[in-house]
């Protein structure tokens, strides 16, 4: 995959640097991070990183100590979805052990792993703000709140179909 | 029913769009903003009374007074959405339902500190709040509330929102600019304050999303009527986020003047303990604060009530009290192991822990794998004494307070509950099987439910 956005990405990428006051251009990494890894395939690449920091004047150091800080960034490659699973104290009191360890026999992988298929990835996070409707896991864009097996089921269901159309 | 000023308007259906809100009284504060002037604004926020409500409580008024104003030097109002701390999601309510209140508040805030271009900073989870958020700007710039010469006053003014990546740390105020500067989230050494020397070097100020959504109310009804609800130095509203095993988990508005119980067992809010159980213990604001077991939260060591306000939920000090925090009320039923529990709170903090501080940064990977050994039957006597010894050397040895917030939860787990870890200790077995039910924590004393 050749890591170039597209005329509309960088149309996007041109906005996010016009927040800034001129010559603040630095502060777009963060937001400018996220685009690129949604884009080249759900993970930052050092070929990633390298075309980032080019298009903000960076030194790449710059790009791969940001990248490596914050903990939505990917830095391997993950299944094409990817289950975050909440497991602080909050939801640990509502279950989230055993939703961990169902998606894990689910998919025959443990955290930090992708399945066989390459489809899912499932990785543990910390507290992500949706305390009172535990347990929950984001997927993408959005949260999936107060986990059942019944809904984990339908979750990866869900997923599987959605891939099955996609190809 | 307590009196509503933030989510008084919450259910109505369409209130996150600008029409409705407007409706309903929206704006109004921005229009009686404007024929203020800045500093009457500042003045009317401290009479409020209005305290901080991202977690440390300090007055808001005077946090804005503080702003160093120099010549041909931009200022910047920054609000804090990057809401992280394990039971805290009222922020997330705030922005999700009530995106023009949030937007209104940083606009009467932009114009007293005089800030022409605001940021939000919002957690990179909440993806879909940003959404939200840039539609409710797209419609103020589109109503003339934001822009060039906002309402013919010459003060110009744009808010634009930021995402975060994940990183508790830059709920940290020098640690949120840093990362608004596109940088690791590490926190600045604090003087010089962001008041003097934040964003890009300019002062700054940074407010959390509730404190900020309050400034609404306190401009419409003026600082001395939001003074008059709550008790004492607790002025005005609290959005309390309460989760743990209740009957009903979300995010209540109280003004501070009802008690934990009321709060706890009232169907108006928690709605008392799910599935029947009893209370064994409870973290009133936030996984940072102490946890108090069932007796302390609901009376102070001197047998009074205890009442949802700052004083009475830090009487006692760290002894026999706690803190309002952040409002993340989590609570836990007598089936619940406290020493777990405390295990997910400090791998949470070992996670989160920035590395810039070694205490912080060695420390919490220390109390995570001692708590792992105690939880999982490897544990030794002696583990427990060298669990508190770690947290009181990480314990005020940060430069910033992340430490003290991964220490306080260890401390208050070993404090109140020790003969809970001695029993996992001395049972290695037994308690991995069951957990240790000390039914005396768990009376719900002075509770006819």
């Amino acid at each position: 995959m050749s890591v170039q956005f597209s005329d509309t990405k960088l149309q996007e990428v041109q906005k996010m640097i016009a927040r800034y006051p001129e010559g603040k251009q630095k502060s777009a990494l963060i937001p400018i991070l996220h685009v690129a890894q949604q884009e080249f395939g759900g993970w930052l690449s050092a070929e990633t990183m390298d075309y980032v920091a080019s298009l903000l004047q960076l030194d790449p150091i710059e790009v791969y100590e940001v990248a490596t800080f914050y903990s939505m960034y990917n830095l391997k490659p993950v299944g094409k979805y990817l289950f975050e699973v909440c497991q602080t104290g909050p939801c640990m009191l509502n279950g989230s052990d055993n939703i961990i360890e169902y998606i894990g026999q689910r998919l025959n992988i443990k955290a930090g792993e992708t399945s066989a298929d390459g489809l899912f990835t499932l990785k543990t996070v910390e507290c992500l703000g949706a305390c009172g409707y535990a347990p929950m896991m984001q997927l993408g864009k959005h949260y999936r709140e107060h986990l059942t097996k019944e809904k984990v089921d339908a979750i990866i269901e869900e997923c599987r179909k959605n891939a099955a159309a996609n190809n | 029913m307590g009196r509503k000023v933030l989510l008084e308007h919450a259910k109505i259906e369409g209130i996150r769009y600008y029409d409705t809100y407007r409706k309903h009284g929206g704006y109004t504060a921005v229009e009686k903003a404007f024929k203020m002037a800045p500093n009457d604004i500042v003045e009317e926020v401290k009479k409020s009374g209005l305290r901080g409500r991202g977690g440390a409580g300090f007055p808001t008024g005077m946090k804005w007074s503080f702003l160093a104003k120099p010549e041909g030097v931009p200022r910047y109002l920054v609000c804090n959405a990057d809401e992280s701390e394990p039971g805290t999601f009222k922020d997330r309510y705030l922005m999700e339902f009530l995106p023009h209140l949030l937007i209104e508040g940083l606009i009467v805030a932009s114009y007293a500190l005089g800030s022409n271009r605001t940021y939000i900073y919002i957690r990179g989870e909440y993806a879909w709040i940003v959404d939200i958020l840039e539609q409710a700007i797209d419609e103020a710039n589109a109503n003339g509330w934001l822009g060039k010469n906002i309402l013919g006053s010459g003060f110009d003014c744009q808010i634009y929102v930021q995402r975060g990546a994940g990183a508790y740390i830059c709920g940290e105020e020098t640690a949120l600019i840093e990362s608004l500067e596109g940088k690791r989230g590490n926190p600045r050494i604090k003087p010089p304050f962001p008041a003097v020397k934040g964003l890009w070097d300019c002062p700054t100020v940074v407010n959390n999303v509730e404190t900020l959504a309050a400034v609404v109310p306190i401009l419409n009804m003026g600082g001395e009527e939001y003074a008059k609800i709550g008790i004492g130095r607790s002025t005005g509203t609290k959005l309390i986020s309460a989760c743990g095993n209740i009957n009903k988990p979300g995010v209540y508005e109280i003004d501070m003047t009802i008690s934990v119980e009321e709060f706890l067992y009232s169907d108006e809010y928690c709605g008392g303990i799910a599935n029947g159980k009893k209370l064994k213990a409870c973290i009133p604001g936030g996984s940072s604060v102490p946890i108090l077991p069932a007796n302390l939260l609901l009376k102070t060591a001197k047998g009074e009530t205890r009442m949802m306000t700052y004083e009475s939920l830090s009487d006692g000090g760290f002894a026999t009290g706690s803190m309002m925090g952040s409002g993340g009320f989590i609570v836990l039923d007598e089936d619940q192991c406290v020493v777990h529990h405390t295990l997910t709170l400090a791998r949470f903090y070992r996670h989160e822990s920035c590395g810039q501080c070694s205490p912080c940064r060695e420390g919490t990977g220390w109390m995570e794998k001692i708590l792992k050994n105690i939880e999982y039957g490897k544990g030794k006597t002696s583990d427990i004494d060298l669990l508190w010894d770690i947290q009181r050397k990480i314990e005020g040895n940060t430069i910033c307070p992340l430490g003290d917030a991964a220490a306080w939860p260890v401390a208050a787990a070993i404090r109140h509950f020790r003969d809970e870890f001695e029993w996992h200790v001395q049972n290695p077995e037994e308690s991995q099987r069951r957990n240790f039910g000390l039914a005396h924590y768990a009376d719900p004393l002075a509770v006819n439910a």
